[in-house]
């Protein structure tokens, strides 16, 4: 039982880093109706900022510097590749997106190389016991700062002009060009949202107990696709439950790996994918997904 | 026009879609406060008008070939559509357009993003619609999908009107509308107008658009084919045989020896 509560906790934790990533994920598709495949390497790059800079300057202000870069590289990405191809098909747009991943993916596994790189956290590896169950002080750390920041975009997305500026192009976006909402503008910001989210989303999925920033973490970070796309790519709510389920899902595969040999080992990277599937199997849709609806 | 100011300027404007011309050379002018109606049949290019105004045919694949479009002496070619509804010009499009899943009150809040102005002329703005239309503000946090027709009709033209414009470019704003409710929205463009916003009005419901504006073009296959006073072409028999459903017994003769003079393709009868 205390092994189970362990592995919850633990599950709700990474499945908050994921739903970080996810969320980035979908405001990008919302704003834009893009699947950003260069995700992952948008959340490579905020690491590496932090990774080189929190020697210098410290932990938090690398920490800032990184979602800052990770923002910037989403804005410059969204900015000289994705405005050249405006108007285009969305599978086009889609494939441009896998081209940026590489080209991003290439230069960074370059300068990170075989190494690992720490990026300096103040938690290190100190555990939190609570009564028969412990838990790293990172997952709890990770847990908060994802809920503080979903909260703060949720409320800004429903109350502020950017998110109704947002909200409206995701629904029509000639009818938002009508209301004099400047499209260039909301694409750029969902973009550079999106990056600052994957850079926070880095840190913790970098920290105890995983080694560190190496050259594998844009892998973990795919697990926020399945996320993603089982809560519905269209929807916010969508992004925060698929990412719960996700690595709840992950973390009890993973812990009791040794119960289910009979799959093989690795079961809990492949979980979240077995998820999806079944998940789409029943909604093709998405659990909050929006069904495409024509109107005759 | 006898010295009154022109707000919008249509000149020689021709435009389409890749091969297909959807304009050719329609001029047309709106003088300040006035109400002007644009009359035609589907396919006629009245939307594509208000889309060429509006900067938004690269949404459909299509471009301003050439002509100009000038608005208070300012020409809006060239412009991206936030600038020109910054300008003073804001359309209703056609099919109300709403955004379904957010609340009334947000789609008024979008409605004014374009706008320039501080807060005060916002909630001012804001006032305004919801004296226009009460039902607005009694459903102000109601999804927009869940109003009705004309309901939504309200929203989209409020929406417009949140961005403070000195023209409003309606987009058959009577479509699918109860005739009751039609009739309503008549009122309301009359209000708006005699508030001091010029109005554009496309409509296929000509009785309509006609006691509504002052002066009336017809627009056919992309060309303007009648122009003058909304009285004038309310009372000439080409307009009232074709728009207004009038049918005497000269112009059923007309119609008539048209049937006979024009060879009609059996192949084509057929498929019918």
């Amino acid at each position: 039982m205390t092994t189970f509560a362990e592995l919850l906790l633990n599950g709700v934790s990474l499945g908050s880093i994921y739903a970080l990533i996810a969320l980035g994920f979908v405001v990008i598709f919302r704003a834009t109706e893009v699947v950003n495949f260069a995700h992952a390497s948008l959340l490579l790059a905020g690491g590496y900022f932090t990774a080189v800079l929190h020697d210098t300057i410290g932990f938090w202000p690398a920490l800032l510097a990184g979602i800052a870069g990770a923002a910037l590289v989403g804005a410059a990405v969204e900015f000289l590749v994705m405005r050249r191809y405006r108007g285009s098909d969305h599978s086009v747009l889609a494939i441009v997106t896998i081209g940026v991943d590489i080209l991003l993916a290439t230069e960074l596994t370059r300068r990170i190389g075989t190494d690992i790189l720490s990026l300096g956290d103040p938690w290190g590896d100190a555990v939190v016991t609570l009564g028969p169950v412990s838990i790293a002080e990172t997952r709890i750390a990770a847990f908060l700062a994802a809920a503080l920041l979903i909260t703060a975009f949720l409320l800004a997305f429903r109350h502020t002009s950017w998110g109704v500026a947002m909200r409206a192009a995701a629904e029509n976006q000639e009818t938002a060009a009508l209301m004099g909402i400047r499209l260039g503008r909301v694409s750029i910001g969902a973009w550079a949202v999106a990056g600052g989210l994957a850079a926070v989303a880095a840190l913790f999925l970098t920290v105890f107990p995983t080694p560190g920033l190496e050259r594998s973490t844009s892998l973990a970070a795919m697990k926020a696709f399945p996320a993603a796309i089982l809560g519905g790519l269209d929807s916010t709510t969508g992004a925060l439950v698929g990412g719960l389920l996700v690595g709840v899902t992950e973390s009890l595969a993973t812990g009791y790996q040794g119960d289910l040999t009979f799959l093989g080992r690795g079961i809990g990277d492949l979980a979240p994918y077995l998820v999806m599937v079944a998940v789409l199997l029943i909604r093709p849709a998405g659990l909050f997904g929006t069904k495409e609806l024509a109107r005759v | 026009m006898g010295g009154t100011a022109l707000a919008l300027e249509v000149a020689d404007l021709s435009a389409g879609y890749g091969p297909v011309r959807a304009l050719r050379r329609v001029s047309l002018e709106v003088p300040e406060g006035a109400v002007v109606t644009v009359l035609g049949g589907n396919g006629a290019g009245k939307s594509t008008l208000l889309r060429a105004i509006s900067r938004t045919l690269t949404f459909h694949g299509g471009a301003v070939v050439s002509g100009t479009v000038s608005f208070g002496g300012r020409a809006l070619g060239g412009l991206a559509p936030d600038r020109v509804v910054a300008a003073g010009v804001s359309q209703v499009p056609e099919g109300r357009q709403v955004f379904a899943r957010m609340t009334v009150e947000d789609n008024l809040r979008a409605g004014a993003l374009g706008a320039r102005g501080d807060r005060a002329t916002k909630a001012a703005a804001m006032k305004r619609v919801h004296e226009l239309f009460p039902v607005l503000a009694d459903r102000a946090h109601q999804r927009a999908g869940l109003l009705s027709g004309g309901e939504q009709q309200m929203l989209a033209v409020g929406r417009a009107l949140m961005a403070s414009p000195k023209l409003l470019l309606l987009d058959e704003p009577s479509l699918g509308l109860a005739p009751l409710m039609a009739a309503r929205i008549a009122d309301t463009i009359r209000e708006i107008n005699a508030q001091g916003t010029a109005v554009l009005l496309v409509e296929q419901n000509a009785a309509l658009a006609l006691r509504l504006a002052s002066r009336a073009y017809v627009l056919e296959v992309g060309e303007v084919t009648l122009s003058g006073p909304a009285a004038e072409l309310a009372a000439s028999d080409e307009v009232r045989r074709r728009y207004l459903g009038v049918v005497d017994e000269e112009a059923a003769a007309d119609a008539a020896s048209a049937t006979t003079t024009h060879p009609v393709l059996s192949r084509w009868e057929e498929a019918r």
